[in-house]
């Protein structure tokens, strides 16, 4: 599927569009992090959530269990909350 | 010919400043992680070329990265300091940021260990590319009392920090909490023992000084011409101790009164271990942190606290509210030592001749959170 990333992340995937596997958020997470690694821990925390500042979508929807069912055809949009200074 | 390099890390990213042993001209490499925000940047006294820098930005979680080109190129650590995850239905820990970075004893090349906020102490064996915690104090559940909430810490989290290894021992270490203390090891970080007699608390409210969960050292040095000699600023005061004695003194009583024993810095000199030197705070009321009466200066000692002396020259006279963070002051070990430190206002100051003239050698920069100094 297709995984959108925002620029604070490209500096790993070296583009804003990448795609992953996965059937929930966590599989296609570590697929991501299997191709470019580093790039989970920065948007997941160790005790597995979705960090502070950070916000995910799936097929337009904000997700927060990473343990969620994904199908092929949703897009998933990581993006940089708006917050900071 | 020498050449000094200072390693500035500062909330926007890290800057690399080196000059020749005249310490005159100083030239700028950086920013490095522009936005980024940088608690540490430190060079490894051991093989003068591996660089660590402790990195997070405002959204994504925090990560080291590693050079061994000066910063040419940066490799991310494959494991960086992370809590273990705790068992269903309890809440784990997160690290926020890791704030603190110290290169373990000239025996063990490539170890490092790593302070992190919320308190966490961190060991690498690999040169920063993997990191692992200790149990002895991460998962321990008193030391876990002993840290207290995410409120019993600095505004921007409670902090695990002044790691210190003794020159002549590897296995003995140091370090201290805001908030929960100061802790001592000798066994390489299996166990620890609580370090906090004759360490005020805040007054007027009944604080148990026993307990280390009242305790908040800001900055913990050892002298490296007698590692049994520590210096500590403290929120409640300017302490030594001289080991194998267990209790601090506070030398800070000595400090002016108009000015007080607060600050966050605190930095010793390479081979007397009688001379330090502090910046102190405001630390009244509503804790302005600022310098005292917008007049920023360093105060030195030379007699191990029994006196100090003011030390401006060069400095501000009025009108000038900036400080220091606990990592922002530090000293090169050159015959005529250098001082230097950053401000929160992201300038950077120095003195060649051990704290009577000061320059700002450097304005315009975010604020600065640490400034390390190395003569290579």
């Amino acid at each position: 599927m297709k995984v959108w990333i925002p620029s604070a992340l490209q500096s790993y995937t070296q583009s804003s569009r990448v795609e992953a596997t996965g059937s929930t958020l966590d599989e296609v997470l570590h697929d991501l992090d299997r191709q470019y690694p580093g790039i989970r821990f920065r948007i997941i925390d160790e005790q597995q959530r979705v960090r502070r500042h950070m916000r995910i979508f799936v097929s337009g929807v904000s997700v927060n269990n990473l343990y969620q069912a994904i199908r092929p055809a949703d897009e998933v949009v990581i993006i940089q909350a708006l917050s900071g200074g | 010919m020498a050449t000094v390099a200072l390693m500035v890390a500062t909330r926007k990213g890290a800057w690399i400043y080196r000059a020749d042993s005249k310490r005159s001209d100083w030239e700028v490499n950086g920013p490095h992680f522009l936005g980024h925000i940088i608690s540490h940047l430190v060079l490894d006294p051991r093989d003068k070329t591996t660089l660590l820098a402790a990195a997070k930005t405002g959204h994504l979680g925090p990560t080291i990265f590693r050079s061994t080109d000066w910063g040419h190129t940066w490799q991310e650590a494959a494991a960086p300091p992370a809590f273990a995850k705790a068992p269903v239905g309890e809440t784990g820990r997160a690290v926020d940021h890791t704030f603190w970075l110290t290169p373990a004893h000239g025996n063990e090349p490539n170890v490092w260990y790593a302070g992190t906020s919320p308190q966490g102490l961190f060991r690498s064996e690999d040169g920063g590319i993997t990191w692992s915690g200790l149990p002895s104090i991460n998962d321990n559940p008193q030391y876990r009392e002993w840290m207290g909430s995410e409120k019993d810490g600095t505004p921007d989290g409670p902090k695990l920090h002044s790691i210190m290894v003794d020159p002549r021992d590897p296995h003995h270490l140091y370090f201290g909490m805001s908030g929960g203390g100061v802790h001592e090891s000798t066994d390489g970080g299996k166990t620890w023992r609580v370090l906090i007699n004759g360490l005020d608390v805040v007054e007027g409210f009944g604080f148990d000084a026993s307990n280390p969960t009242f305790h908040d050292p800001h900055c913990l040095r050892m002298c490296p011409g007698n590692p049994d000699r520590l210096y500590q600023q403290n929120h409640c005061g300017i302490y030594r101790i001289d080991r194998p004695s267990d209790t601090w003194i506070r030398i800070g009583r000595n400090m002016p009164k108009e000015v007080g024993d607060i600050g966050f810095t605190m930095t010793v000199h390479p081979r007397d271990d009688k001379t330090a030197w502090v910046f102190p705070m405001d630390g009244t009321e509503v804790w302005p942190r600022t310098s005292p009466g917008g007049q920023p200066a360093v105060y030195a000692t030379h007699d191990a606290g029994e006196t100090w002396q003011r030390m401006d020259a060069g400095m501000p006279k009025e009108q000038a509210w900036w400080t220091v963070k606990r990592q922002a002051m530090c000293c090169d070990s050159m015959d005529q030592v250098g001082l230097y430190f950053g401000t929160t206002s992201g300038e950077l100051w120095m003195s060649r001749d051990e704290g009577r003239n000061w320059e700002c050698i450097a304005r315009h920069l975010p604020e600065i959170y640490a400034v390390e100094a190395i003569v290579i």
